[in-house]
């Protein structure tokens, strides 16, 4: 077993998919020997040359279309944005074709890719720093993947890889756990340690983590607190803090919204008869808004008090840290969200 | 027209390409016909004049070449290989369709024969023709992709990437324009500053050419040239065919913003007769041969779409299965 950050997960689950299977290629923007923009691809040119590792032009439709392209015709591609703000430029390719092509095509042809896209603020400004899954979840045919820990990334990429489907996947730039990613954002934003954020040890040995299969990170007994990505960790100091005055706290991560394991976040709601759902996004038709509406649903009869979301302000990131910090979610607002939910 | 005469191998060529031309015309016409005397699904753009250029291309291609297609596929993926049967069929959204009825009239697919689909929205065929055809240059074993689009689609920002991408990396694809002077109604001189989409192709570092989409033999010569250079290993093509639609942008839209007498102008250069005159000024087909060939394929039709109207309809439970493998 060992600590490794989730950047070096990523790494090793693109090479060991890499080597086991030789349609498995990379391409996308300074993947190469540059190692992409946080260097999690870093050294993976080298081990499998330029026919299999392709820098690209700055040229997202391009990219995600190559992408579906090479997919349908039966290889497997993991194409990489440099930044999931940048879905917007290839949009086209991921919602109206890979997306679509499966039932456009009667079933008869998959498109077997992964297309990875980093998310989280880390004070670049609005172009730079969003959270948007809901973009992709609102659109059927894709998967989508938003792990938390380094154990799941590497587990629920591979377990990507392999899937016959388009797979959207988001990763957190501040849980990359290198420091080109991360220094800037914690000492800015004040996010957990990284010895918390990277969770359990990885093993040396092949493992997945299968898509649509929530992880429960923490039991309790008071309130479910459902949450992604870095929310996670946030979720869980909060919840240390507040057993403190005698709140226990379940927390639940989902690692996949498409598909949603619905099953897990119920029973725990079942069991607590509160929760709160706590995303990075901006809080409007977001990701912790189809949550919420489907646990109101599916146990309104086991709820307490209603279903609270938790999320980042409706407004386009802000650039000064002051303003960044105060819109999104952190671990003292998430802490107030569940007092409050506990009621007088 | 090619000056040389042509050998035998050319006469089965030139029936052949006389036959899909026949295919997609009448089956168009048919399609045609069916809008206005029948309560039809959806909408239909239809590739009536433009028939030499499908047939042209695809005459140059294998069957484990693939295609892509535009809003305007019906004689792509007639030429590249689908039965009329499955064609009509998803015209009348029947589970027996090319897409098993869940595609329609503007996303045609048909793996078999490496039609990667119609994609209905403009341009965005031409990054997967790329993908298919970085696929194809990792296999190593030769295989082509070609990428369909109007001239409409060359002001797509996804074109200009997929033809950079493919001169960058010297995928081997052909892409092929169809100007058939307008963009719905926009014509090509208020939509581009260049006389033809094939000066462009300088830009990006491939070839590029134009010719003469009335013409099938034409479209072919200039097909098989850009199609030999990427099998080669030489790099994308842009080949641009000249050639104008005889009916309206979809359904039954008159086209009233196209000038007095060009239809006309251009209906006399209507690529089917004039295929047929070369096969009789060569000895290689009579008039009574070409009229034999054309009523089989008008029996085909009346046959295909017999079998569309007989086969089922799609099941509405099976829809979810669809979305996911």
């Amino acid at each position: 077993m060992r600590n490794i950050t989730m950047a070096q997960a990523i790494n090793e689950a693109i090479r060991e998919e890499m080597r086991r299977d030789e349609r498995v290629i990379l391409l996308g923007e300074d993947v190469g020997a540059h190692g992409g923009p946080f260097l999690v691809t870093k050294g993976i040119f080298e081990e499998f040359g330029p026919e299999r590792v392709r820098d690209a032009p700055i040229s997202e439709a391009a990219i995600i279309g190559c992408a579906v392209g090479a997919a349908v015709a039966g290889w497997r591609p993991i194409a990489e944005l440099q930044y999931s703000d940048f879905l917007a430029t290839g949009f086209d390719q991921l919602v109206n074709q890979a997306a679509k092509i499966r039932l456009m095509s009667g079933g008869e042809i998959n498109v077997p890719m992964v297309l990875r896209a980093p998310i989280g603020a880390r004070v670049r400004g609005a172009q730079h720093d969003q959270c948007p899954e809901a973009w992709c979840v609102h659109t059927p045919g894709l998967k989508v993947a938003i792990p938390s820990t380094a154990y799941d990334a590497k587990g629920l990429l591979k377990a990507a890889i392999r899937d016959d489907n388009p797979v959207v996947f988001f990763e957190h730039k501040l849980l990359y756990g290198n420091r080109s990613a991360s220094a800037a954002g914690q000492a800015i934003l004040g996010t957990p340690a990284l010895q918390q954020a990277t969770g359990p040890e990885v093993p040396e040995e092949e493992y997945l983590v299968p898509l649509g299969v929530a992880s429960l990170r923490r039991e309790g007994d008071d309130v479910t607190v459902v949450a992604t990505a870095l929310m996670v960790h946030k979720a869980l100091e909060a919840a240390e803090q507040l057993q403190e005055v005698g709140i226990s706290v379940e927390v639940v991560d989902p690692r996949t919204l498409v598909p949603l394991d619905k099953e897990t976040i119920l029973t725990s709601v079942r069991k607590t008869g509160r929760a709160l759902v706590v995303t990075e996004e901006t809080r409007t038709a977001s990701c912790a808004a189809e949550i919420s509406a489907m646990i109101s649903e599916e146990a309104f009869d086991y709820l307490d008090s209603p279903v609270v979301r938790l999320c980042t302000m409706d407004v386009p990131l802000p650039f000064a840290p002051v303003a960044q910090k105060a819109v999104i979610p952190d671990v003292v607002a998430i802490r107030q969200a569940i007092t409050k939910l506990m009621g007088p | 027209m090619s000056a040389k005469k042509p050998s035998q191998h050319d006469k089965t060529i030139l029936l052949s390409m006389l036959r899909k031309m026949y295919e997609i015309r009448l089956a168009e016409e048919a399609v045609y016909h069916a809008f206005l005397s029948e309560p039809m699904p959806g909408t239909i753009h239809q590739s009536i004049g433009e028939e030499a250029v499908a047939v042209g291309v695809c005459h140059a291609l294998r069957d484990g070449d693939y295609v892509t297609s535009t809003h305007r596929g019906h004689a792509h993926a007639i030429a590249k290989g689908a039965t009329l049967r499955a064609f009509f069929a998803e015209i009348y959204a029947k589970s027996t369709g090319m897409s098993g009825g869940m595609g329609g009239s503007m996303h045609l697919f048909d793996k078999a024969h490496g039609f990667l689909g119609s994609i209905g929205i403009v341009g965005a065929g031409l990054p997967i023709a790329c993908g298919a055809a970085l696929a194809a240059q990792l296999e190593g074993k030769g295989r082509v992709a070609v990428g369909f689009f109007g001239d409409g689609a060359a002001n797509q920002g996804a074109t200009h990437e997929a033809m950079n991408l493919a001169a960058v990396w010297k995928l081997p694809v052909v892409f092929v324009c169809e100007n058939n002077l307008y963009a719905v109604s926009t014509p090509v001189a208020k939509s581009m500053a260049v006389a033809q989409v094939a000066d462009r192709a300088v830009a990006y570092g491939m070839p590029g050419v134009t010719t003469d989409g009335m013409d099938v033999l034409a479209v072919y010569d200039e097909a098989r040239k850009a199609v030999e250079r990427a099998r080669q290993g030489d790099g994308p093509s842009l080949v641009e065919c000249m050639t104008y639609r005889f009916k309206g942008h979809s359904r039954f839209e008159p086209a009233s913003y196209r000038p007095e007498g060009e239809l006309e102008e251009w209906m006399a250069k209507d690529p089917i007769p004039r295929l047929r005159r070369l096969l009789a000024q060569q000895g290689l087909a009579s008039e009574a041969e070409a009229d034999a060939l054309e009523a089989e394929v008008e029996a085909a039709v009346e046959d295909a779409i017999a079998f569309a109207k007989a086969s089922p309809e799609v099941d509405p439970d099976q829809v979810p299965s669809y979305v996911f493998a």
